[in-house]
Order: C-alpha cells, then sequence, then structure tokens
C-alpha cells in the first residue's frame, strides 16, 4: 500500500478516533494533521510501519498534548489526555475502533444546517480540504470557511454528541447521513466531477460497511446505477450509447437494489430500483415501462411530491402514449413547485411535440428556457425548440 | 451542561395541551433530576418594556405585543449531558405541540 492510499484509508478513522476521545473536533482536526505530517518526513525514509493506523494515533495523540501544553485555556483537559498518552500504545490486534459512524452522525445532526452537512461529511469523513470542498460546493472558500467554522463551533459549544442513535431513533437520524452523502453526489453530478460522485460513492461503501441498513444498501445502489452511466451522460437518456456503460458497476447496483427492497421499501431502493430497470434494458425502447411505472406509484406513495409525480407521469406516457402522460402532467399544472422548474415545461413541451401540436410545444419549450438555469441545459432545449419549429 | 428551553406557543392556535401535561411535564423533569428552574410569563398584555437611552432617561412603554405567530410563554433551565438529551426534553414539553414550538438555547459558561 502506498503512503497516499493509506491516509485515505486512516485519515477519517483516525479523526473519529480523536474526536471521540477528545470531544473537540478542531483539536482532533489539527493533530491528524499534525500526525500525517509526520508520516509525510518520517515514512519515506523508515517505509510505513506494520500498523499505520496505531503509528498514526499514537502520534496523535502526543501532538495534541503538545498542543494543550501550548495552550493553557484548555489546561484542564491536558490532565485527562496525559493519562491517556502515557497509558499506553493502542490495543494491540490490527483493528483500532472505528468510530467513523459516530463522525458520521454528527457532521450530519439535524440541529446543522442542511446544506451544511455535506460538507462537514467532506471536510471530515473524506479529508477534503476547505478549498477542496468549497470547489465541490461552487461557494467561494471565504463561504465555505465561514460555514465550516459555524458548523464546528455549533458542535462544540451546543454540545452536539459523538455518538450513534439508538435503533429507535435510527428512522429520524439517519435519512440526513443518507441526504449529506447524496447531495456531495448530486453536486459531483451537477459540476460533472466525476471524483466527487466517486468520493460518495466511497463515503456510502464505508457507511455500508458500518451500518447495513436497507436504505444505506439502497443509495449506495442508486449511486452506483447512475455513475454507471457516467462516460454517456451528455445526452438524454433515450439517446445514450449504451456501449458507453459500465456493465460491472451496474451488475454490483442492480444487486445491491434488489436486496434493499426485499422485505419491504426505502425511497432510495425504490428509486435504484428504477434506475436498475433503465441500466439492465438493452435500448430505451424495451426499456420495462409497467415496471417503472409500478415503481414510481410506490415512490410516489414513500414521497409524495410533485416532482415524483411528473416523472410518474413520463414513465406513464412511456407505457400509455403521450395523451396519458399529458393528461396527467395538465392534472400538475397547479402544483405551485413546478410553475417555474423547468424540467416540467420541457416535459410538457415534449409530450405536445410527440403529439404533433407543434405550436403548442414551441411555446413550452419557450417557457422552458426561460426558466432553465445552465447554459448546457439550455442549449439542449434550445436545439429541441429549432426541431419542433422546422415541423411547424 | 444547562440548556434553556424557550417555550413558544402559536397565538393563533387553540392548545390541546391541558394543566394536567404540563405539571406532569414538570414532574417528569424533577423526577429524572435535570431540571433548574423553570417559568410560565403571565400574559403578554401584561408585558412591559424598559429602554434606558445614552443619556441615562429611561423609556417605559407598554408590550412588546406578538407580531409574530409565536408569543414566549415561558422556559426551563435543564441540565442534561448533550443537546440530544435537551432536545428529548423539548420534545416532550406540552409547548412544542399545536403549532407552537420549543427553542433550545444552550447557556454560555463563561470561566472568570
Amino acid at each position: 500500500m502506498n503512503v497516499e492510499q493509506v491516509f485515505r484509508e486512516e485519515r477519517g478513522r483516525l479523526l473519529a478516533t480523536l474526536v471521540k476521545r477528545f470531544g473537540d473536533l478542531d483539536l482532533a482536526e489539527e493533530v491528524t494533521s499534525d500526525a500525517i505530517e509526520a508520516a509525510l518526513r518520517h515514512w519515506p525514509v523508515d517505509g510505513v510501519p506494520d500498523r499505520p493506523g496505531a503509528w498514526l494515533l499514537t502520534t496523535a495523540r502526543r501532538k495534541a498534548v503538545d498542543r494543550l501544553r501550548r495552550d493553557r485555556v484548555h489546561a484542564a483537559r491536558l490532565a485527562l489526555l496525559q493519562v491517556e498518552v502515557d497509558r499506553a500504545d493502542p490495543p494491540a490486534g490490527d483493528a483500532l475502533p472505528d468510530e467513523r459512524l459516530e463522525l458520521f452522525f454528527t457532521c450530519a445532526h439535524p440541529a446543522l444546517p442542511a446544506e451544511d452537512r455535506g460538507a462537514l461529511t467532506l471536510r471530515c469523513l473524506a479529508g477534503f480540504t476547505t478549498p477542496e470542498v468549497a470547489r465541490a460546493y461552487l461557494v467561494p472558500v471565504a463561504t465555505m470557511q465561514q460555514r465550516i467554522v459555524r458548523a464546528k463551533k455549533k458542535i462544540r459549544e451546543a454540545r452536539i454528541p459523538f455518538r450513534v442513535p439508538d435503533p429507535h431513533e435510527l428512522p429520524e437520524r439517519l435519512p440526513g447521513v443518507l441526504q449529506a452523502v447524496y447531495s456531495i453526489f448530486t453536486e459531483g453530478y451537477a459540476a460533472q466531477r466525476a471524483d466527487l460522485a466517486e468520493e460518495a460513492i466511497r463515503l456510502a461503501r464505508i457507511l455500508h460497511g458500518l451500518l447495513p441498513d436497507r436504505e444505506v444498501t439502497g443509495l449506495l445502489a442508486l449511486m452506483l446505477l447512475v455513475h454507471a452511466r457516467r462516460d454517456a451522460r451528455a445526452e438524454l437518456l433515450e439517446d445514450q450509447d449504451r456501449a458507453l456503460w459500465d456493465r460491472d458497476m451496474i451488475a454490483e447496483g442492480s444487486a445491491l437494489a434488489e436486496r434493499a427492497l426485499t422485505g419491504g421499501y426505502g425511497p432510495y431502493g425504490v428509486q435504484a430500483a428504477i434506475n436498475a430497470v433503465h441500466d439492465e434494458a438493452p435500448d430505451f425502447a424495451s426499456t420495462d415501462w409497467p415496471q417503472i411505472v409500478a415503481l414510481y406509484d410506490v415512490l410516489l406513495k414513500l414521497v409524495p411530491s410533485p416532482v415524483v409525480a411528473l416523472n410518474r407521469a413520463a414513465a406513464i406516457a412511456m407505457r400509455d402514449g403521450p395523451a396519458a402522460g399529458l393528461a396527467l402532467l395538465d392534472e400538475l399544472a397547479a402544483e405551485p413547485k413546478l410553475r417555474d422548474y423547468h424540467p416540467y415545461r420541457a416535459a410538457r413541451a415534449d409530450l405536445l411535440h410527440r403529439l404533433g401540436r407543434t405550436t403548442e410545444a414551441a411555446q413550452a419549450y419557450r417557457e422552458a428556457i426561460a426558466l432553465a438555469g445552465t447554459g448546457s441545459e439550455q442549449d439542449f432545449l434550445r436545439r429541441r425548440l429549432t426541431a419542433t419549429e422546422e415541423q411547424a | 451542561m444547562k440548556y434553556m428551553l424557550l417555550i413558544h406557543a402559536a397565538s393563533d392556535q387553540q392548545s390541546s395541551c391541558t394543566v394536567q401535561d404540563w405539571i406532569a411535564y414538570e414532574k417528569e423533569m424533577k423526577d429524572a433530576g435535570v431540571l433548574v428552574s423553570g417559568h410560565s410569563l403571565a400574559d403578554l398584555v401584561t408585558a412591559t418594556t424598559v429602554q434606558v437611552g445614552p443619556d441615562g432617561r429611561r423609556t417605559v412603554t407598554d408590550g412588546p405585543f406578538a407580531e409574530t405567530r409565536e408569543v414566549l410563554g415561558g422556559y426551563n433551565v435543564i441540565d442534561v449531558p448533550d443537546l440530544d438529551a435537551a432536545l428529548d426534553w423539548a420534545a416532550k414539553c406540552p409547548g412544542s405541540r399545536d403549532g407552537g414550538a420549543v427553542v433550545v438555547r444552550p447557556i454560555a459558561e463563561f470561566d472568570f
């Protein structure tokens, strides 16, 4: 194993262990960096130690004592820590306790702002630097710095605990953790950054190893099944070159999706299953639309949102024809959430186009273009508008 | 660690909580040994505001009256290990139901 891989594997674990010991995220982060810096000096000369995790932990504890000695405000904590350092080196055997699950729940605590939970998870569990996190979320470094400082201050001063919730609390707490990881994936997707999407998948794998819950399995499956199409995603699903899809990733994702839906349903598992049906179809036309509609029926019960209803209507249009889909879309016209949502206008335009109502289709495309944010979305809609106008 | 639970009642909604609910809640906090102090506040129409200007003159005015949907109706100070424990007590408070809300604020500790 090379030095970089060791850090990647050990950094989150080391940080989690130190947060558990000190109850102070800032101190834990500082000495984690110190320990890694020391490793960068020593390991290239002396070689990577047999138990790199234990080496890093011992070094980090000594660095913590040094830091606390210099900092009189923390003097009270010093006595406690000195005992720990003197007591001995970490437990024998290769297995250091893995406390990353606690850290996941701390970073995604519902008392923290939802938009900061993904950022904090990247910072603490993936080991991203603040500038890297800022780049991932497309915000200025200073802004991200403020957000991370504020989140850490709240963890420390409001005393957000470092613990895994009891089983009866999991249904309330786990969705926040999954949302934090999924937000990293969707940010990566929006910014077209495969590395970020892969980091989210890596975090989901860690989480899955620590807490093999149905929805954790579902989330990992969902991300694998979407990421499998990364090389073809410049096109709409119907136009994608399926030879570019990652078959191994689809196989792994499908198996996980199946496991996630054994004996019950959760929103991530159902979304994974929908993507599995798409990924397993040899071409767009032979997609199992009845199956997709059935899965959207389930999803709409679990997550009764207008956006899910919109996707269900699009699937029904594929199963029963554009007229059936359009009727459902027009029923949704009064939804405030969809009024300014350009995919709604674009879906409507597409169905009108397929029904040969080109004038109305062109009008709907114009509405969609006016609402579409990013350049590539707009370009795509403009091309569709031009094609529609040529037929009119 | 001490937290203050600020109990905001919804001003426009009829509460389904009974006096017994509040008595039971207070007893539960006392029995658990977490209650430091707590009071419910008299009706908002009895509130008076005092301000002292830069010249030292004081101004006394009636009110304030509820401009928002919620009014501070009382508080509890509890002593529990961490925020999760404080949130559990806030969730048990009758004031968190029926459109009301309980705001949880850690009490600052200064080393003098």
